[in-house]
């Protein structure tokens, strides 16, 4: 009798415990993921992030669907904040780009991008130099002089001040001793209207944000921020080529709420290991003319920082140029 | 010549049963959402969106863009029904819609407002067809400084017109601007009247939170305090006769009509402005221009003709630089773009050279939705017509439920819940004190395109605004501003010369 009940016990405790088990080596999502993109609607980040969604949902890698959402506010402090208050909540993910770095140490909002639970970096994310096509400059040496002939009333559009188009701008003003009227938009696709209509006189747009416009013949790139030449642009020199040490690139991450458990980082790891592995998204970063270079787990984590450390030098030095 | 010979191919797409058969689910669902306070047409694509992939992409994009039309038609039920706007586009729908409904004549409002809406449509849509490739570049020429000035002048358009004690309209219209400044800046960055650290205040306060707040909450408090124990009751009828008589009715609104679609869609197609934008301008046009300005606000049929053809025309409108330069020119349009990424299209401005089939096959999808979205619109108005018979009591704790959901559906959040009914105690106290609501809700909404387009010219003027000097778009605009806002002032001043005026101007003012 008493045999039968521990077996009965142990057996009952087995399987109890077999379906917890289970759960936790295979979490999955039971509800909407909420996809929330650190910017606004029709930049980079933008298009990226509806993109991988699409082709989540398409190919059904996920059992449930993403819904993207635009937090763009603040140059994603909104966001950041957001996800800093869902903490633990294995329903939410953000997209992230460059401002990930910046806007916590520029905007007192309490985030610290240490706490967040990386995710996995699809691709890097090039800077280009445009103009409007009807412009008169053709080149980049033209675009020197033209800014300093103008003397501070060459206006630059760009996303949020402080986010990544602000600081490729600080980053040319710095190299060719110049300075621009730094006109803020929200997004990339709002910048890339305002160089077509002429309100403002360059850009310096992700290729995806102007590619569209280059191929109707609205808009001309002048040079790239890249350490190599894009396939997309064959023929636009390099900032480096031209004799100018300036390189700027941007990453295209995904990462988790503060407090997320292990097994639900593991879901979504997996998740975009298969994402990047997919036929569709490689044809996508050919066109958006995307580095691709995943990235995941600690290793990311460390990317991260480092390069938080490098934007806090940046930012530090900039500041101190503005006080001179 | 080319331009039919492509929307015939198209109706050659939209006219397959497949795209029919969407476009009468996209319209019928569409309406039933824009019905609902609180949930717009931005909610619905957003909510839908993920079910497109069952069709091929044309049939798709015509689903949402019926979609789209449809809650454009279902925003003005909620506005003349319940006072709450769905949108904030269908704001100025209210100003008449509701008065009308109140006096029994909901019926031959919401008829009107199907009758508008569908005139608005299709003159948008025709003008879309017909002007498509030279506007799209005459819509970038709209920088910065225009948007301000537009925005400006769709603000005095309707402040100037308001027709109530000035003070207060100004006091209203400062604490709309003061809500509207809450969250984030967006151009640096900083959080603003965060109040210490309530996480709930970063994404700003949403225009949907104060609307159903003040027109749900508080107009539910105004209604149970002033009729107390007798029950207002509405007995709307709704037969083949009310068509008939709002026809009848209507036959004085063949200009207004004309004015709120070609301003909609022209103030459509401008990226920034949108449909709030042109319903409010064409409201105080039509005011304007009417031979008796006092009716309005009061039961006017023109005041329900004049914004619901504009809101009509102009998200027509919107479609233009979505589908010519792939912008987005609302919020709406923005996530139907995400969607033509998502089925594979590229927008942007060789979208119409690479896929013309799918582009006119929208452009012609959108003449059958709108047939479509007029035909179940009337026939649907029976039924809604049913539920103002519904004693107040009961209504008013239905009323309530679908104004918390409202509040907390968009961003699921119960910081929301609590600051709507805290708008709503608030609103009642403002309106018990005869402050005029909708020019704060309307500073509102039109608060925040106006601060950053001001801030984007003074930034790209160096500081000065010489950039709204140079421009005559802009410049146009502001004199015309400054004009309609000191009109009254210089009527009462010639009033107050001829002495036989003075009892007719006091009683405006």
């Amino acid at each position: 009798m008493r045999r039968d009940f521990l077996k009965g016990a142990v057996l009952g405790a087995v399987l109890l415990a077999l379906p917890g088990l289970a759960h936790a080596a295979e979490w999955k999502p039971q509800r909407p993921v909420e996809m929330v993109i650190m910017a606004g609607q029709g930049g980079g980040a933008d298009r990226l992030a509806r993109a991988i969604q699409t082709m989540i949902q398409k190919n059904d890698l996920s059992n449930m669907p993403f819904l993207p959402v635009n937090k763009g506010g603040g140059s994603g402090a909104e966001a950041l904040r957001y996800l800093k208050d869902k903490a633990g909540d294995p329903h939410v993910i953000m997209a992230t780009l460059n401002s990930y770095y910046t806007t916590p140490l520029l905007t007192p909002i309490g985030v610290d991008i240490a706490e967040f639970v990386p995710v996995a970096r699809l691709a890097v994310d090039d800077f280009v130099l445009w103009v409007n096509a009807d412009s008169d400059i053709k080149t980049l040496d033209q675009y020197v002089a033209a800014v300093k002939k103008q003397g501070r009333g060459f206006k630059m559009g760009g996303t949020g001040t402080n986010q990544e188009d602000s600081l490729v701008t600080a980053m040319v003003e710095r190299a060719f001793k110049v300075q621009h009227t730094y006109v803020p938009f929200q997004g990339g696709g709002e910048v890339a209207k305002a160089l077509l209509g002429n309100h403002v006189q360059a850009s310096v747009n992700n290729p995806s944000e102007a590619m569209q416009f280059y191929k109707a013949g609205k808009v001309r790139p002048l040079a790239v921020f890249s350490e190599k030449r894009l396939p997309e642009l064959p023929d636009v020199p390099t900032m480096r080529e031209l004799g100018h040490e300036l390189v700027y690139t941007m990453q295209r991450s995904f990462v988790l709420p503060p407090g997320t458990p292990k097994e639900v980082q593991a879901y979504y790891v997996d998740l975009f290991r298969k994402v990047d592995q997919h036929p569709e998204w490689v044809k996508y970063a050919q066109n958006m003319s995307l580095t691709r270079d995943f990235l995941a787990g600690p290793e990311l984590q460390e990317a991260f920082l480092r390069e938080r450390q490098q934007h806090q030098d940046l930012l530090a030095t900039m500041t101190a140029s503005a006080a001179n | 010549m080319d331009i039919l010979a492509s929307l015939l191919d198209g109706f050659g797409t939209s006219l397959l049963p497949l795209n029919i058969a969407v476009m009468i689910a996209g319209v019928t669902v569409g309406m039933l959402i824009g019905a609902l306070p609180g949930l717009g047409s931005v909610n619905g694509v957003a909510i839908l969106l993920p079910l497109t992939f069952l069709v091929p992409p044309t049939s798709a994009m015509i689903f949402m863009a019926a979609l789209y039309y449809g809650c454009m038609y279902g925003d003005a039920i909620a506005s003349i029904l319940l006072g709450i706007p769905g949108a904030s586009s269908a704001v100025a729908t209210t100003f008449d819609g509701r008065p009308m409904a109140m006096s029994g004549k909901a019926g031959v409002a919401l008829t009107a407002s199907a009758i508008a809406s569908f005139t608005g449509g299709t003159v948008s849509i025709v003008l879309f067809t017909v002007l498509a490739p030279t506007l799209a570049d005459a819509a970038l020429a709209f920088g910065p400084a225009e948007e301000f000035a537009l925005v400006l002048l769709a603000f005095t358009t309707f402040v100037a017109l308001g027709g109530q004690d000035r003070f207060k309209t100004v006091i209203a219209i400062c604490l709309g601007l003061v809500l509207s400044t809450v969250g984030l800046d967006m151009i640096s960055g900083q959080p603003r009247l965060i109040f210490g650290d309530l996480p709930g205040f970063y994404h700003g306060i949403s225009f949907l939170v104060l609307a159903i707040g003040i027109y749900g909450i508080g107009e539910m408090l105004n209604t149970i305090e002033s009729t107390r124990n007798k029950v207002a009751m509405v007995q709307p009828r709704m037969t083949l006769g009310t068509v008939r008589e709002t026809l009848r009715e209507m036959r004085g609104s063949i200009g207004t009509l004309s004015q709120g679609s070609v301003l909609g869609f022209f103030v459509g197609t401008l990226p920034a402005a949108g449909a709030t934008t042109a319903s409010l301008m064409a409201y105080g046009v039509a005011k304007m221009t009417s031979r008796h300005p006092e009716r309005f606000g009061k039961g006017e049929i023109n005041g329900i003709v004049a914004p619901e053809s504009a809101n009509n025309a102009a998200s027509t409108g919107s479609f233009l630089p979505m589908l010519t330069l792939g912008i987005p020119g609302s919020a709406t349009t923005a996530l139907l773009l995400g969607g033509m990424v998502l089925w594979g299209l590229q927008p942007g401005p060789m979208l119409f050279i690479e896929q013309p089939e799918f582009t006119w096959g929208l452009i012609s999808s959108l003449y059958v939705s709108n047939v479509f979205a007029v035909i179940a619109n009337l026939a649907f108005i029976p039924l809604f017509c049913y539920a103002l018979r519904v004693p107040f009591t009961i209504l008013a704790a239905v009323i309530f439920v679908l104004c918390v959901v409202g509040g907390y559906a968009p961003s699921s959040d119960m910081h929301d819940v609590w600051l709507m009914l805290g708008f709503g105690l608030a609103g009642f106290v403002l309106c018990r004190l005869d402050y005029p609501l909708a020019p704060m809700v309307l500073s509102m909404v039109l608060g925040p395109i106006m601060e950053n387009a001001l801030r984007q010219s003074l930034i790209a003027g160096q500081g000065t605004p010489s950039l709204f000097l140079e421009r005559p778009i802009a410049l146009t605009f502001i004199l015309i501003a400054v004009l309609l806002f000191t009109l009254p002032a210089v009527k009462m001043a010639l009033a107050n010369r001829r002495p036989p005026a003075p009892a007719l101007a006091e009683e405006k003012a």
